[in-house]
């Protein structure tokens, strides 16, 4: 069973004939769709994902761009990329020693579509044991999902420009101008293997630095505090990360289950017009509205919590990358330095051992000094963002159990009056 | 192992065949199969819908009688306990069993003799089953042929009505798992979280996700009721149903073996009884127009519709106490500087 068309983007995927009432999608509406960071958009550049194509493998989106600055050649224009584009963007930031001493936005996670193709596709294969009505509710549901996932993806590709867009150094980034504006394919081909392993022995080489740096005890009692903080917080947010997708998933197969009770009440209930059979079409009609409702919760909760820890768990190791930059370049001060004692006291490459030792102290100052104020914005970021969800999550529950409620009552209410 | 669960039985009445107006007794569960062994066998009630009592479990008893006391013991009696009650209102539901002086004297006797060929392990539990096995083999060679057809459409009802329940029953049991398993995985969450909020600097967030892994917690308290009730109110129901249709079957499986020994009669062409027969033949439609009545819907309408009304009145119940929770945390939430 081949999955269907092209998606389009979430302005034409509204109308696709989704649930009716209240759109669970609809509480991401146009805009700056700062799902997970709280950024000030500037009107000097303004960048978004105006649309997006999914088709066979890969997802083409469609990034707008409203500039004023001098910098480009027009004031407003679009280009498609893909995900591949988005990781050369940001590993040609990581690779740029300029910006060493800068938080540089997590790169978008892959799309990734195969636990939805897997799930279609075993619905394909079963279609023969389940009734009709059956197998369009869950192809209907399986489609929500997939259109879900799409639009997560769209969302966090987004957070990525943006981020960049509001960062007052990042965004003046030539390849960033390169990105947004030239319309041609980046062919930026993905790594091939030999790369790929390369990538995997430095971040090997990089983590056992990392514990070795971290060992040491930092003089400056701002990052010593920053380093203890942020180590801990990194791990809790994975576990927490982790332990809430997993409670998502339980929560979603009850309302698959539940979905199959009001699928069964309903065969039940078909058999005759008997009175029993009118009081389980009944049922399974409130059965099935409570699972639309459960389902939404879910996601709800996908969207507001899941999602904020996974973008902060990113956002953490991006934090810490940019500690290890700094005491990397710290061990390396202490190095030029102590090869400047060794000349001076041999008397020999003394200007060459001044000069790489003058360089090495401005490397690490001026990363600290940007450093700092990195990480009091992040805080600040990670503060915000978090009341946003938490707030934004604590309302929706409460919409969706006072639906919930009403839905009951009436129920209950037509049910009693009946006997 | 001598320890037995005793279940206590009382009654309240205005009937005049009984002794007083309220009265209780004690029974366990060999004294409730007995009564329907008796109650089985019995020549005047063929025809009749005897409701099954719950299935033996030896696995589930012994764990009871040792004394055990974790809470699955502690479930799998109330299950008994719920199963039994019912049981025994179906019982004195139905017009000619309450007639019946086996029925009177079980809920007024005093001291009940044991009934010991409930025994699984006895010399009464081999004969039963092969009884039974014999009685399977008897029903797959002997086809009837169906003349009436209201039988033939009422089994083809029972049975695609039993097929549903059961399927119904299966996604039920579902549900219960995966709520359980919501369950641990809101704690284990609520517990990350809680530990996410330690380490968080800044004040106000650290309170506000201490409240999130609190509110979380009693969302796990409430998913295990709401388990507990998808289980004990619809599961129990469902069970019962599936096992009152099986009963229905054997009464239809009782015609055929009716109508078996007509054949017979017929083929060996002993006039006499092939007259008896016959004559029991003609009974037989009698006492099935009862079962036509005694499957009548109003009963069953009556029963799906208190236990479903019961269902959702306790939904209904955690949805307000959802919201309080999260009216709570909402302020807690903004407060986040």
């Amino acid at each position: 069973m081949t999955y269907p068309q092209p998606f389009r983007s979430v302005g034409a995927m509204m109308q696709e004939g989704l649930d009716d009432g209240p759109d669970f999608l609809s509480e991401e509406d146009r805009g700056p769709r700062a799902v997970n960071v709280d950024l000030q958009t500037d009107a000097t550049l303004q960048v978004d994902i105006s649309d997006a194509l999914s088709e066979r493998d890969k997802v083409k989106f469609t990034v707008h761009t409203k500039s004023s600055l001098p910098n480009f050649k027009q004031n407003e224009f679009s280009v498609v990329r893909q995900h591949e584009e988005f990781i050369w963007l940001h590993d040609s930031f990581v690779e740029n020693e300029e910006y060493a001493g800068y938080i540089i936005p997590p790169a978008p996670p892959r799309p990734d579509f195969d636990a939805s193709r897997e799930k279609l596709q075993k619905l394909g294969e079963g279609e023969g044991s389940m009734t009709k009505e059956e197998f369009t509710k869950m192809k209907q549901e399986l489609e929500a999902e997939y259109l879900a996932i799409f639009k997560k993806t769209v969302a966090m590709h987004e957070v990525f420009l943006c981020r960049v867009a509001a960062h007052p150094v990042l965004r003046k980034d030539l390849n960033f101008h390169v990105f947004l504006e030239y319309g041609q394919d980046l062919s930026v081909r993905g790594k091939n293997k030999k790369e790929k392993l390369e990538d995997f022995f430095k971040n090997v080489v990089k983590s056992a630095d990392g514990v070795l740096v971290a060992g040491v005890k930092d003089v400056d009692d701002f990052f010593e505090h920053e380093k203890t903080f942020l180590l801990e917080y990194h791990t809790r947010v994975k576990d927490a990360s982790a332990k809430s997708d997993r409670m998502i998933r339980s929560h979603k197969n009850a309302a698959d289950d539940i979905n199959r009770i009001a699928s069964t009440l309903y065969t039940l209930g078909t058999q005759d017009g008997t009175e029993l059979c009118k009081f389980f079409l009944k049922v399974s009609e409130l059965f099935e509205k409570t699972r639309k409702i459960e389902a939404r919760v879910a996601a709800d909760e996908d969207l507001k919590l899941a999602d904020l820890l996974k973008y902060y768990l990113r956002e953490s190791q991006a934090a810490k990358d940019l500690l290890y930059r700094r005491s990397r370049a710290l061990v390396d001060y202490e190095n030029a330095n102590k090869a400047l004692d060794k000349a001076r006291a041999k008397n020999r490459d003394v200007l060459q051992a001044e000069t790489s030792q003058q360089i090495c102290c401005n490397k690490f100052d001026k990363i600290s000094e940007s450093a700092k104020q990195e990480l009091i914005d992040f805080k600040t970021r990670r503060v915000s963002a978090f009341r946003k969800n938490l707030v934004e999550l604590a309302e929706l529950e409460l919409k969706h159990a006072k639906g919930n409620l009403q839905l009951l009552q009436s129920c209950l209410g037509v049910l009693k009056g009946n006997t | 192992m001598n320890a037995y669960m005793a279940y206590k039985v009382s009654t309240r009445t205005s009937l005049a065949m009984f002794k007083s107006k309220t009265f209780f007794v004690r029974r366990r569960f060999s004294d409730f199969l007995g009564l329907y062994e008796k109650l089985s066998v019995k020549q005047s009630l063929h025809g009749c819908v005897i409701p099954p009592p719950p299935e033996k479990s030896v696995v589930g008893m012994t764990k009871v009688k040792v004394g055990m006391d974790d809470p699955s013991s502690v479930e799998f009696v109330e299950r008994r306990r719920g199963a039994l009650e019912r049981y025994l209102q179906r019982v004195v539901s139905h017009p000619t069993l309450l007639q019946d002086p086996d029925v009177r004297e079980f809920l007024e006797r005093e001291e009940l003799p044991r009934a010991v060929n409930t025994q699984a392990l006895s010399g009464a539990g081999f004969l039963k089953m092969i009884n039974k096995a014999s009685d399977a083999v008897n029903k797959m060679t002997i086809k009837m042929n169906e003349s009436d057809t209201w039988f033939e459409d009422k089994f083809q009802e029972v049975e695609s009505e039993e097929q549903q329940l059961r399927k119904l029953h299966v996604v039920v049991d579902s549900l219960v798992n995966h709520r359980k398993e919501l369950c641990m995985n809101t704690a284990v969450f609520a517990k990350s979280m809680a530990m996410l909020g330690n380490s968080e600097d800044n004040t106000a967030l650290s309170r506000a996700l201490s409240q999130l892994a609190e509110v979380e917690d009693k969302m796990e308290q409430l998913h295990q009721e709401k388990a507990a009730n998808d289980f004990f109110v619809l599961g129990e129901l469902l069970s019962d149903y599936i096992r009152l249709l099986g009963a229905v079957r054997g009464c239809f499986d009782q015609r055929i073996r009716v109508w078996q020994r007509w054949q017979e009669a017929q083929s060996t062409l002993q006039k006499k009884r092939e007259a008896e027969a016959k004559l029991l033949w003609a009974n037989k439609p009698d006492k099935l127009q009862q079962a036509k009545d005694e499957i009548t819907e109003k009963e069953k309408v009556k029963d799906f519709k208190s236990h479903i009304i019961k269902y959702l009145e306790s939904m209904l119940q955690s949805e307000q106490r959802v919201i309080k929770f999260w009216e709570a945390f909402l302020p807690e939430a903004k407060a986040v500087a």
